[in-house]
């Protein structure tokens, strides 16, 4: 497909409805090796509870208190909140951070390939509307998540 | 497919631990976003996978959406490392653009 045909599929794209099919053939994301590490289907769902099932295979996270998320309670602007996750769980897999009312609220995952990387990860996320923001922790085979709400004064995309 | 895409770390070790700080130099577009002036959409653009090592070990597997903010900030922590191992960053933009940027950890 060339440039200007690709163009013309991405504006039609764009004002149709954002499902995956239509962000597929908008060329906006190309299914080539650049895609194999990375969870198209978890980072394009528009639900929380699809985004971990699509991460993580399940849904089954356990509230506990041995995964902690922090998180100013007001942001005033959502383009820039801090996020900070940590853990005290052995053998974590991976770290997720999950945006509820963001358009996508899978924002970034963490894969530890290591043992001894700490648990524990801070970074920045845009916060589209108030909501909750969810860590899960996969260890040792299972889910694990906490939650903080954010309410945000100035909303996420600019 | 942002080319300058570019990094600075700071790695630095205290008693066992060693704390990574990443600020990198990238617009982070959703591609949800439309130009105020013109009413386009602006196309997505952003970091999407990421590789953390230290001394040629892998560490972390990073993967963003254009949900993280704009110039991201990370920040990671890891056991084992030593004054001088280099850790190294190497990530992959939605366009298939790369870059990699390391340092010594002090």
């Amino acid at each position: 497909m060339n440039i200007s045909e690709k163009r013309r599929l991405f504006l039609k794209g764009s004002v149709t409805a954002g499902t995956l099919g239509v962000a597929v053939s908008a060329g906006l994301i190309t299914p080539t090796t650049v895609m194999a590490k990375w969870a198209e289907s978890a980072f394009l769902a528009d639900k929380t509870e699809d985004a971990i099932k699509n991460l993580f295979g399940s849904n089954n996270a356990e509230n506990s208190s041995a995964v902690t998320i922090n998180a100013p309670e007001v942001a005033e602007n959502g383009a820039v909140v801090p996020v900070t996750v940590e853990s005290s769980l052995k053998g974590i897999e991976s770290i997720a951070i999950f945006s509820q009312n963001n358009a996508r609220p899978l924002t970034c995952s963490y894969d530890f390939l290591d043992s001894n990387v700490s648990g524990f990860v801070s970074t920045r996320i845009k916060v589209g509307k108030s909501g909750d923001l969810t860590a899960v922790v996969k260890a040792g085979g299972k889910l694990y998540s906490a939650k903080t709400p954010v309410k945000v004064t100035l909303g996420g995309c600019g | 497919m942002s080319t300058e895409t570019k990094a600075k770390i700071r790695a630095k070790l205290k008693g066992d631990e060693v704390t990574v700080k990443v600020l990198m130099t990238h617009p982070m577009e959703t591609g949800l976003r439309k130009d105020k002036e013109s009413g386009k959409t602006i196309p997505a653009d952003f970091i999407q996978t990421m590789v953390c090592e230290s001394n040629g070990k892998k560490l972390v597997n990073c993967s963003f959406s254009g949900s993280v903010s704009k110039n991201p900030y990370l920040s990671l922590k890891f056991k084992g490392g030593k004054k001088g191992d280099e850790f190294k960053l190497s990530w992959t933009d939605n366009s298939g653009v790369s870059g990699s940027e390391s340092t010594k950890i002090r």
